[in-house]
Protein backbone atom coordinates (compact mmCIF):
# COMPACT_ATOMS: atom_id res chain seq x y z
CA UNK A 1 0.00 0.00 0.00
CA UNK A 2 1.11 3.36 -0.87
CA UNK A 3 2.01 6.16 1.95
CA UNK A 4 -1.26 7.60 3.15
CA UNK A 5 0.12 11.12 2.17
CA UNK A 6 1.73 10.40 -1.06
CA UNK A 7 -1.73 8.99 -2.12
CA UNK A 8 -3.50 12.01 -1.04
CA UNK A 9 -1.62 14.61 -2.53
CA UNK A 10 -1.09 12.59 -5.96
CA UNK A 11 -4.52 12.31 -5.82
CA UNK A 12 -5.32 15.75 -5.41
CA UNK A 13 -3.19 16.38 -8.09
CA UNK A 14 -4.86 14.39 -10.84
CA UNK A 15 -8.59 16.01 -9.17
CA UNK A 16 -7.14 19.34 -10.34
CA UNK A 17 -5.77 17.73 -13.54
CA UNK A 18 -9.25 16.64 -14.37
CA UNK A 19 -10.86 20.02 -13.35
CA UNK A 20 -8.78 21.79 -15.70
CA UNK A 21 -9.32 19.17 -18.48
CA UNK A 22 -13.31 19.75 -17.37
CA UNK A 23 -12.91 22.95 -19.04
CA UNK A 24 -12.81 21.27 -22.75
CA UNK A 25 -16.22 20.10 -22.42
CA UNK A 26 -17.39 24.10 -20.74
CA UNK A 27 -16.59 26.24 -18.19
CA UNK A 28 -17.79 25.03 -14.66
CA UNK A 29 -17.37 25.65 -11.10
CA UNK A 30 -14.61 22.89 -11.00
CA UNK A 31 -12.45 24.73 -13.61
CA UNK A 32 -12.91 27.84 -11.81
CA UNK A 33 -11.74 26.53 -8.59
CA UNK A 34 -8.57 24.91 -10.29
CA UNK A 35 -8.06 27.81 -12.26
CA UNK A 36 -8.20 30.76 -8.94
CA UNK A 37 -6.27 27.96 -6.95
CA UNK A 38 -3.00 28.18 -9.07
CA UNK A 39 -3.18 32.65 -9.74
CA UNK A 40 -3.46 32.11 -5.49
CA UNK A 41 -1.20 29.97 -5.19
CA UNK A 42 1.07 31.32 -7.41
CA UNK A 43 0.59 34.78 -6.30
CA UNK A 44 1.26 33.59 -2.52
CA UNK A 45 4.07 31.86 -3.52
CA UNK A 46 5.62 34.72 -5.59
CA UNK A 47 5.19 37.52 -3.08
CA UNK A 48 7.26 35.25 -0.05
CA UNK A 49 9.96 34.95 -2.60
CA UNK A 50 9.99 38.48 -3.01
CA UNK A 51 10.08 38.84 0.34
CA UNK A 52 12.53 36.62 1.48
CA UNK A 53 15.24 36.71 -2.01
CA UNK A 54 14.68 40.61 -2.34
CA UNK A 55 13.54 42.68 0.69
CA UNK A 56 15.34 40.90 3.18
CA UNK A 57 19.07 40.27 1.45
CA UNK A 58 18.63 43.75 -0.46
CA UNK A 59 17.37 45.82 2.08
CA UNK A 60 16.72 45.02 5.61
CA UNK A 61 20.06 42.97 5.95
CA UNK A 62 22.42 45.40 4.33
CA UNK A 63 20.83 48.39 6.32
CA UNK A 64 20.18 47.19 9.65
CA UNK A 65 22.59 44.33 9.96
CA UNK A 66 25.81 45.53 7.88
CA UNK A 67 24.91 49.24 8.67
CA UNK A 68 25.59 49.93 5.07
CA UNK A 69 23.20 53.24 5.35
CA UNK A 70 23.59 54.63 1.63
CA UNK A 71 21.32 51.78 0.91
CA UNK A 72 18.67 53.89 2.21
CA UNK A 73 18.94 55.82 -1.44
CA UNK A 74 17.40 53.05 -3.31
CA UNK A 75 14.78 52.15 -0.53
CA UNK A 76 13.51 55.45 -0.62
CA UNK A 77 13.24 55.81 -4.31
CA UNK A 78 11.28 52.36 -4.02
CA UNK A 79 9.44 53.72 -1.27
CA UNK A 80 8.59 56.57 -3.28
CA UNK A 81 6.87 54.55 -6.13
CA UNK A 82 3.88 54.19 -3.65
CA UNK A 83 3.52 57.54 -3.55
CA UNK A 84 1.45 56.91 -6.86
CA UNK A 85 -2.19 55.53 -5.02
CA UNK A 86 -2.01 59.30 -3.84
CA UNK A 87 -3.74 61.64 -6.33
CA UNK A 88 -2.25 64.72 -3.90
CA UNK A 89 1.95 62.87 -4.06
CA UNK A 90 2.07 61.21 -7.37
CA UNK A 91 3.83 63.69 -8.66
CA UNK A 92 6.74 62.39 -6.58
CA UNK A 93 6.58 58.87 -8.10
CA UNK A 94 8.17 60.47 -11.67
CA UNK A 95 11.16 61.14 -9.84
CA UNK A 96 12.37 57.20 -9.34
CA UNK A 97 10.50 56.23 -12.08
CA UNK A 98 12.70 58.59 -14.17
CA UNK A 99 15.73 57.29 -12.44
CA UNK A 100 14.39 53.65 -12.98
CA UNK A 101 13.92 54.60 -16.59
CA UNK A 102 16.90 56.13 -17.30
CA UNK A 103 19.46 53.47 -15.99
CA UNK A 104 17.45 50.79 -17.95
CA UNK A 105 17.43 52.29 -21.36
CA UNK A 106 20.80 53.40 -20.47
CA UNK A 107 21.74 49.78 -20.17
CA UNK A 108 19.22 48.55 -22.34
CA UNK A 109 19.63 50.05 -25.85
CA UNK A 110 23.24 49.18 -26.42
CA UNK A 111 23.46 45.97 -25.83
CA UNK A 112 19.52 45.36 -27.58
CA UNK A 113 21.03 47.03 -30.35
CA UNK A 114 23.77 44.98 -30.62
CA UNK A 115 21.49 41.50 -29.83
CA UNK A 116 18.82 42.20 -31.99
CA UNK A 117 20.05 44.42 -35.11
CA UNK A 118 23.42 44.52 -34.94
CA UNK A 119 24.44 40.60 -35.12
CA UNK A 120 20.95 39.86 -36.98
CA UNK A 121 22.44 42.03 -39.87
CA UNK A 122 25.83 41.06 -39.79
CA UNK A 123 24.25 36.91 -39.73
CA UNK A 124 21.72 37.75 -42.85
CA UNK A 125 25.04 39.63 -44.86
CA UNK A 126 26.25 36.21 -45.87
CA UNK A 127 27.99 34.87 -49.12
CA UNK A 128 25.58 33.69 -51.67
CA UNK A 129 26.19 31.10 -54.03
CA UNK A 130 24.61 28.17 -56.34
CA UNK A 131 27.48 26.24 -55.31
CA UNK A 132 26.15 23.40 -52.26
CA UNK A 133 23.31 23.68 -49.70
CA UNK A 134 25.12 26.55 -47.38
CA UNK A 135 25.21 28.42 -50.26
CA UNK A 136 21.33 28.51 -51.44
CA UNK A 137 20.76 28.55 -47.63
CA UNK A 138 22.20 31.74 -47.66
CA UNK A 139 20.41 32.70 -50.96
CA UNK A 140 17.38 32.06 -49.03
CA UNK A 141 18.44 34.24 -45.32
CA UNK A 142 19.02 36.87 -48.29
CA UNK A 143 15.82 36.50 -50.01
CA UNK A 144 13.58 36.06 -47.33
CA UNK A 145 15.00 39.38 -45.25
CA UNK A 146 14.88 41.37 -48.18
CA UNK A 147 11.18 40.29 -49.67
CA UNK A 148 10.00 40.46 -45.86
CA UNK A 149 11.59 43.89 -45.14
CA UNK A 150 9.77 45.09 -48.77
CA UNK A 151 6.18 43.61 -47.62
CA UNK A 152 6.68 45.68 -44.81
CA UNK A 153 7.03 48.80 -46.64
CA UNK A 154 4.13 50.67 -47.24
CA UNK A 155 5.01 53.77 -49.49
CA UNK A 156 4.48 52.68 -51.97
CA UNK A 157 1.77 50.38 -53.96
CA UNK A 158 2.18 46.49 -54.07
CA UNK A 159 1.99 46.52 -57.68
CA UNK A 160 3.79 45.19 -60.55
CA UNK A 161 7.41 43.59 -59.58
CA UNK A 162 7.07 45.41 -56.13
CA UNK A 163 3.58 43.83 -55.37
CA UNK A 164 5.26 40.41 -56.60
CA UNK A 165 8.40 40.58 -54.26
CA UNK A 166 6.37 42.05 -51.14
CA UNK A 167 3.61 38.67 -52.17
CA UNK A 168 7.04 36.71 -51.80
CA UNK A 169 7.57 38.44 -48.66
CA UNK A 170 4.28 37.23 -47.29
CA UNK A 171 5.03 33.87 -48.51
CA UNK A 172 8.09 33.71 -46.13
CA UNK A 173 6.40 35.47 -43.27
CA UNK A 174 3.65 32.45 -43.46
CA UNK A 175 5.86 29.81 -43.61
CA UNK A 176 7.70 31.65 -40.25
CA UNK A 177 4.12 31.35 -38.68
CA UNK A 178 3.24 27.72 -40.04
CA UNK A 179 6.17 26.66 -38.18
CA UNK A 180 5.56 28.69 -34.82
CA UNK A 181 1.94 26.96 -35.30
CA UNK A 182 3.48 23.45 -35.63
CA UNK A 183 5.73 24.26 -32.63
CA UNK A 184 2.75 25.08 -30.24
CA UNK A 185 1.02 22.35 -31.33
CA UNK A 186 4.02 20.38 -30.34
CA UNK A 187 4.09 22.29 -27.17
CA UNK A 188 0.69 22.36 -26.27
CA UNK A 189 0.29 18.16 -27.09
CA UNK A 190 3.65 17.45 -24.74
CA UNK A 191 1.77 18.88 -21.53
CA UNK A 192 -0.97 16.70 -22.47
CA UNK A 193 1.37 13.84 -22.47
CA UNK A 194 2.69 14.73 -19.10
CA UNK A 195 -0.57 15.03 -17.35
CA UNK A 196 -2.03 11.54 -19.33
CA UNK A 197 1.53 9.81 -18.29
CA UNK A 198 0.85 11.15 -14.44
CA UNK A 199 -2.57 9.88 -14.33
CA UNK A 200 -1.77 6.95 -16.54
CA UNK A 201 1.61 6.03 -14.51
CA UNK A 202 1.68 7.95 -11.19
CA UNK A 203 -1.57 8.24 -9.77
CA UNK A 204 -4.03 5.05 -11.75
CA UNK A 205 -1.03 2.57 -10.16
CA UNK A 206 -1.10 3.89 -6.89
CA UNK A 207 -5.02 4.63 -6.28
CA UNK A 208 -5.47 0.95 -7.72
CA UNK A 209 -2.80 -0.31 -4.71
CA UNK A 210 -4.46 1.83 -2.16
CA UNK A 211 -8.11 0.49 -3.01
CA UNK A 212 -6.92 -3.76 -3.48
CA UNK A 213 -5.32 -3.17 0.07
CA UNK A 214 -8.42 -1.45 1.25
CA UNK A 215 -10.77 -4.36 -0.16
CA UNK B 1 -27.42 20.08 -44.53
CA UNK B 2 -24.15 19.57 -46.66
CA UNK B 3 -21.25 17.58 -45.90
CA UNK B 4 -19.25 20.21 -45.94
CA UNK B 5 -21.29 22.38 -44.31
CA UNK B 6 -21.18 19.78 -41.90
CA UNK B 7 -17.53 19.92 -41.62
CA UNK B 8 -17.11 23.91 -41.06
CA UNK B 9 -19.77 23.73 -38.04
CA UNK B 10 -18.19 21.04 -36.33
CA UNK B 11 -17.95 21.42 -32.47
CA UNK B 12 -14.67 21.91 -31.39
CA UNK B 13 -15.30 19.41 -28.91
CA UNK B 14 -14.70 16.84 -31.32
CA UNK B 15 -11.29 17.28 -31.60
CA UNK B 16 -10.31 17.35 -28.52
CA UNK B 17 -11.68 14.26 -28.07
CA UNK B 18 -9.97 12.35 -31.19
CA UNK B 19 -6.49 14.37 -29.55
CA UNK B 20 -7.57 12.42 -26.44
CA UNK B 21 -7.77 9.39 -27.66
CA UNK B 22 -5.12 9.32 -29.88
CA UNK B 23 -2.88 10.27 -26.81
CA UNK B 24 -4.16 7.29 -25.00
CA UNK B 25 -3.73 4.51 -27.71
CA UNK B 26 0.11 4.02 -27.47
CA UNK B 27 -0.42 3.48 -23.70
CA UNK B 28 -2.42 0.28 -25.11
CA UNK B 29 -0.21 -0.65 -28.15
CA UNK B 30 3.08 0.25 -27.24
CA UNK B 31 5.84 1.57 -30.73
CA UNK B 32 8.33 2.80 -30.82
CA UNK B 33 9.14 5.87 -33.47
CA UNK B 34 12.60 6.69 -34.55
CA UNK B 35 14.34 10.09 -33.58
CA UNK B 36 16.55 11.92 -35.45
CA UNK B 37 19.26 14.41 -34.16
CA UNK B 38 19.63 17.60 -35.78
CA UNK B 39 22.42 19.88 -35.75
CA UNK B 40 21.64 22.31 -33.12
CA UNK B 41 21.07 19.34 -30.57
CA UNK B 42 24.17 17.41 -31.47
CA UNK B 43 25.83 20.85 -30.52
CA UNK B 44 24.93 20.92 -27.55
CA UNK B 45 25.29 17.31 -26.44
CA UNK B 46 28.97 17.30 -28.04
CA UNK B 47 29.92 20.64 -26.28
CA UNK B 48 28.79 18.99 -22.68
CA UNK B 49 30.59 15.77 -24.15
CA UNK B 50 33.71 17.69 -24.50
CA UNK B 51 33.68 18.90 -21.11
CA UNK B 52 36.72 17.46 -18.59
CA UNK B 53 36.57 16.61 -15.26
CA UNK B 54 36.62 19.35 -12.88
CA UNK B 55 35.43 22.33 -15.71
CA UNK B 56 32.42 24.17 -14.83
CA UNK B 57 28.59 24.83 -16.71
CA UNK B 58 26.03 27.12 -15.76
CA UNK B 59 22.76 25.44 -15.89
CA UNK B 60 20.20 28.23 -16.09
CA UNK B 61 16.47 26.34 -14.95
CA UNK B 62 14.58 29.60 -16.05
CA UNK B 63 11.42 27.75 -16.10
CA UNK B 64 7.83 27.24 -14.14
CA UNK B 65 6.04 24.22 -13.02
CA UNK B 66 4.16 25.18 -15.93
CA UNK B 67 6.57 24.12 -18.52
CA UNK B 68 7.86 21.26 -16.84
CA UNK B 69 6.52 18.92 -19.16
CA UNK B 70 8.97 20.58 -22.26
CA UNK B 71 11.50 21.01 -20.11
CA UNK B 72 12.51 18.60 -17.58
CA UNK B 73 13.14 15.85 -19.65
CA UNK B 74 16.16 18.34 -20.92
CA UNK B 75 17.49 19.91 -17.75
CA UNK B 76 17.42 15.83 -16.32
CA UNK B 77 19.58 14.95 -18.96
CA UNK B 78 21.96 17.22 -19.08
CA UNK B 79 22.34 17.65 -15.75
CA UNK B 80 22.99 13.87 -15.71
CA UNK B 81 25.31 14.08 -18.42
CA UNK B 82 27.64 16.50 -16.59
CA UNK B 83 27.87 14.65 -13.76
CA UNK B 84 28.61 11.49 -15.12
CA UNK B 85 31.62 13.46 -16.56
CA UNK B 86 32.44 14.89 -12.92
CA UNK B 87 31.85 18.25 -14.49
CA UNK B 88 30.63 20.82 -11.69
CA UNK B 89 27.33 23.21 -12.43
CA UNK B 90 26.43 26.50 -11.10
CA UNK B 91 22.85 26.37 -11.26
CA UNK B 92 20.32 29.25 -11.24
CA UNK B 93 15.99 29.53 -11.41
CA UNK B 94 15.55 32.59 -12.45
CA UNK B 95 11.61 32.51 -12.90
CA UNK B 96 9.45 33.12 -10.50
CA UNK B 97 7.35 29.68 -9.31
CA UNK B 98 10.77 27.59 -10.39
CA UNK B 99 13.14 27.69 -7.30
CA UNK B 100 11.47 24.83 -5.43
CA UNK B 101 11.15 22.88 -8.76
CA UNK B 102 14.77 23.27 -9.69
CA UNK B 103 15.64 21.90 -5.95
CA UNK B 104 13.70 19.07 -6.41
CA UNK B 105 15.25 17.69 -9.34
CA UNK B 106 18.84 18.78 -8.11
CA UNK B 107 18.18 16.61 -5.05
CA UNK B 108 16.85 13.65 -7.00
CA UNK B 109 19.84 13.40 -9.78
CA UNK B 110 22.57 14.80 -7.03
CA UNK B 111 21.38 11.79 -5.33
CA UNK B 112 21.76 9.59 -7.96
CA UNK B 113 25.19 10.70 -8.75
CA UNK B 114 26.74 11.06 -4.99
CA UNK B 115 27.42 14.76 -5.74
CA UNK B 116 27.60 17.41 -3.08
CA UNK B 117 26.40 20.80 -2.79
CA UNK B 118 29.17 23.30 -2.70
CA UNK B 119 31.50 20.62 -3.86
CA UNK B 120 29.98 19.52 -7.13
CA UNK B 121 27.51 21.97 -7.66
CA UNK B 122 26.36 25.12 -6.57
CA UNK B 123 22.76 25.93 -6.74
CA UNK B 124 22.20 30.06 -6.68
CA UNK B 125 18.53 30.04 -6.68
CA UNK B 126 16.24 33.18 -7.18
CA UNK B 127 16.57 36.73 -7.21
CA UNK B 128 14.05 39.03 -8.76
CA UNK B 129 14.76 40.84 -11.94
CA UNK B 130 16.55 38.58 -14.14
CA UNK B 131 17.85 41.16 -16.39
CA UNK B 132 19.76 42.78 -13.40
CA UNK B 133 20.52 39.36 -12.08
CA UNK B 134 22.42 38.49 -15.08
CA UNK B 135 24.22 41.24 -15.87
CA UNK B 136 25.56 41.78 -12.26
CA UNK B 137 26.77 38.15 -11.98
CA UNK B 138 28.97 38.96 -14.70
CA UNK B 139 31.02 41.38 -12.19
CA UNK B 140 30.19 38.55 -10.03
CA UNK B 141 28.21 35.91 -9.04
CA UNK B 142 28.56 37.35 -4.96
CA UNK B 143 27.10 40.48 -6.61
CA UNK B 144 23.33 38.91 -6.64
CA UNK B 145 23.98 35.90 -4.30
CA UNK B 146 26.00 36.12 -1.80
CA UNK B 147 24.81 32.63 -0.41
CA UNK B 148 23.04 29.91 -2.44
CA UNK B 149 19.73 28.83 -2.24
CA UNK B 150 20.36 26.97 1.23
CA UNK B 151 21.84 30.30 2.58
CA UNK B 152 25.25 29.05 2.95
CA UNK B 153 28.00 31.63 1.97
CA UNK B 154 29.33 31.51 -1.86
CA UNK B 155 33.32 31.87 -0.44
CA UNK B 156 32.80 29.27 1.95
CA UNK B 157 32.51 26.53 -0.50
CA UNK B 158 35.13 25.12 -1.87
CA UNK B 159 34.07 24.94 -5.47
CA UNK B 160 33.35 28.21 -5.53
CA UNK B 161 36.60 29.71 -4.63
CA UNK B 162 37.95 29.66 -7.50
CA UNK B 163 34.94 30.87 -10.01
CA UNK B 164 33.96 34.54 -9.69
CA UNK B 165 32.15 35.10 -12.80
CA UNK B 166 31.39 33.61 -16.09
CA UNK B 167 34.60 33.75 -17.15
CA UNK B 168 35.76 30.86 -14.90
CA UNK B 169 32.59 28.84 -16.86
CA UNK B 170 32.87 27.22 -20.19
CA UNK B 171 28.99 27.91 -21.17
CA UNK B 172 25.85 28.45 -20.06
CA UNK B 173 23.03 26.26 -21.11
CA UNK B 174 19.60 27.97 -20.24
CA UNK B 175 16.55 26.19 -20.27
CA UNK B 176 13.79 28.34 -20.10
CA UNK B 177 10.37 28.62 -20.98
CA UNK B 178 10.07 32.61 -19.98
CA UNK B 179 11.76 35.74 -21.71
CA UNK B 180 15.27 34.80 -19.67
CA UNK B 181 16.77 34.00 -22.40
CA UNK B 182 16.41 37.59 -24.06
CA UNK B 183 18.24 38.95 -21.12
CA UNK B 184 20.97 36.23 -21.22
CA UNK B 185 21.58 36.84 -24.92
CA UNK B 186 21.15 40.51 -24.23
CA UNK B 187 23.06 40.77 -21.04
CA UNK B 188 25.60 38.06 -20.75
CA UNK B 189 26.15 36.84 -24.51
CA UNK B 190 25.96 40.70 -25.94
CA UNK B 191 27.73 41.98 -22.91
CA UNK B 192 30.58 39.51 -21.60
CA UNK B 193 30.52 37.23 -24.89
CA UNK B 194 29.57 34.39 -22.68
CA UNK B 195 29.11 31.09 -24.85
CA UNK B 196 24.93 30.43 -24.50
CA UNK B 197 22.68 27.88 -25.99
CA UNK B 198 19.37 27.71 -24.74
CA UNK B 199 16.31 24.87 -24.74
CA UNK B 200 12.78 26.53 -25.20
CA UNK B 201 9.65 25.29 -25.23
CA UNK B 202 8.09 24.48 -28.78
CA UNK B 203 6.04 27.64 -28.28
CA UNK B 204 8.88 29.53 -28.42
CA UNK B 205 11.30 27.66 -30.49
CA UNK B 206 10.33 29.90 -33.67
CA UNK B 207 11.56 32.86 -32.55
CA UNK B 208 15.35 31.96 -31.08
CA UNK B 209 15.74 30.21 -34.82
CA UNK B 210 17.35 33.50 -35.81
CA UNK B 211 20.13 33.31 -32.95
CA UNK B 212 21.24 30.08 -33.62
CA UNK B 213 21.44 31.01 -37.59
CA UNK B 214 23.63 34.32 -36.15
CA UNK B 215 25.67 32.22 -33.67
CA UNK B 216 24.86 34.16 -31.07
CA UNK B 217 23.17 30.67 -29.89
CA UNK B 218 25.80 27.77 -30.30
CA UNK B 219 22.87 24.91 -29.56
CA UNK B 220 18.91 25.20 -29.75
CA UNK B 221 16.65 22.58 -28.06
CA UNK B 222 13.10 23.01 -29.11
CA UNK B 223 10.15 21.76 -26.50
CA UNK B 224 9.92 17.91 -26.02
CA UNK B 225 11.63 17.04 -29.64
CA UNK B 226 15.07 18.34 -28.28
CA UNK B 227 14.73 17.01 -25.26
CA UNK B 228 13.89 13.45 -26.86
CA UNK B 229 16.84 14.05 -29.55
CA UNK B 230 19.18 14.45 -26.70
CA UNK B 231 18.17 11.54 -24.79
CA UNK B 232 18.80 9.66 -27.92
CA UNK B 233 22.24 11.25 -27.98
CA UNK B 234 22.77 11.14 -24.34
CA UNK B 235 21.60 7.39 -24.37
CA UNK B 236 19.31 7.87 -21.45
CA UNK B 237 15.83 7.21 -23.23
CA UNK B 238 13.33 8.81 -20.61
CA UNK B 239 9.84 10.64 -21.07
CA UNK B 240 10.92 12.57 -23.89
CA UNK B 241 12.00 9.52 -26.26
CA UNK B 242 8.67 7.42 -25.20
CA UNK B 243 6.81 10.91 -25.42
CA UNK B 244 7.44 10.87 -29.06
CA UNK B 245 5.19 8.40 -29.90
CA UNK B 246 2.17 10.16 -28.43
CA UNK B 247 3.45 12.89 -30.06
CA UNK B 248 3.29 11.16 -33.68
CA UNK B 249 -0.35 10.02 -33.09
CA UNK B 250 -1.61 13.59 -32.15
CA UNK B 251 0.07 15.24 -34.80
CA UNK B 252 -1.36 12.72 -37.41
CA UNK B 253 -4.98 13.24 -36.04
CA UNK B 254 -4.02 17.36 -36.16
CA UNK B 255 -2.68 17.06 -39.29
CA UNK B 256 -6.33 15.26 -40.54
CA UNK B 257 -8.40 18.13 -39.35
CA UNK B 258 -6.54 20.29 -40.84
CA UNK B 259 -6.71 18.38 -44.12
CA UNK B 260 -10.48 18.52 -43.13
CA UNK B 261 -11.07 21.65 -42.54
CA UNK B 262 -9.30 23.07 -45.38
CA UNK B 263 -11.57 20.35 -47.59
CA UNK B 264 -14.57 21.85 -46.06
CA UNK B 265 -13.37 26.17 -46.99
CA UNK B 266 -12.26 25.12 -50.64
CA UNK B 267 -15.64 23.76 -51.50
CA UNK B 268 -17.53 25.69 -49.18
CA UNK B 269 -15.52 29.14 -51.36
CA UNK B 270 -16.17 26.89 -54.41
CA UNK B 271 -20.11 26.52 -53.79
CA UNK B 272 -19.99 30.32 -52.67
CA UNK B 273 -18.97 31.43 -56.21
CA UNK B 274 -21.30 29.00 -57.86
Amino acid sequence: MPPLGDLIWTTLAAFLTFCIFSFLYKDNPFYKFAEHLVVGVSAGYFTMLLYFEGFIPKVFVPIFKEGKLYYFIPAILGVLMWTRFSKKWAWISRYPIAIYIGIGTGVAIPLEMQTKVVQQLRASMTAISFNGSAGLNNLLVVLGVFCALVYFFFSKEHKGLFGGVAKFGIWILMIGFGTGFGLTVMGRVSLLIDRVKFLAETWWPMFKAFVGAVL
Amino acid sequence: MAFYEKLMGLDRRWVYLSVGIAVLIPFFIPFDVPVYTTPEVKAVYDFVESLKEGEVLFLAIDYDPNAMAELHPTARVIMRQAFSQNVKLVISALSQNGPGMAEQLISEISKEFGKKSGIDYCYLGYKPYPGITILAMGQDFRIPFPSDYYGVPLDSMPMMRRIKNYDDVKAVIDVTGTNAIDFWLVNANARYKVKLAAAVTGVMAADYYPYLQSGQLFGLLSGLKGASEYEVLANQKGFAFSGMRIQTIAHIVVILFIVIGNIGFFISRTQRKK
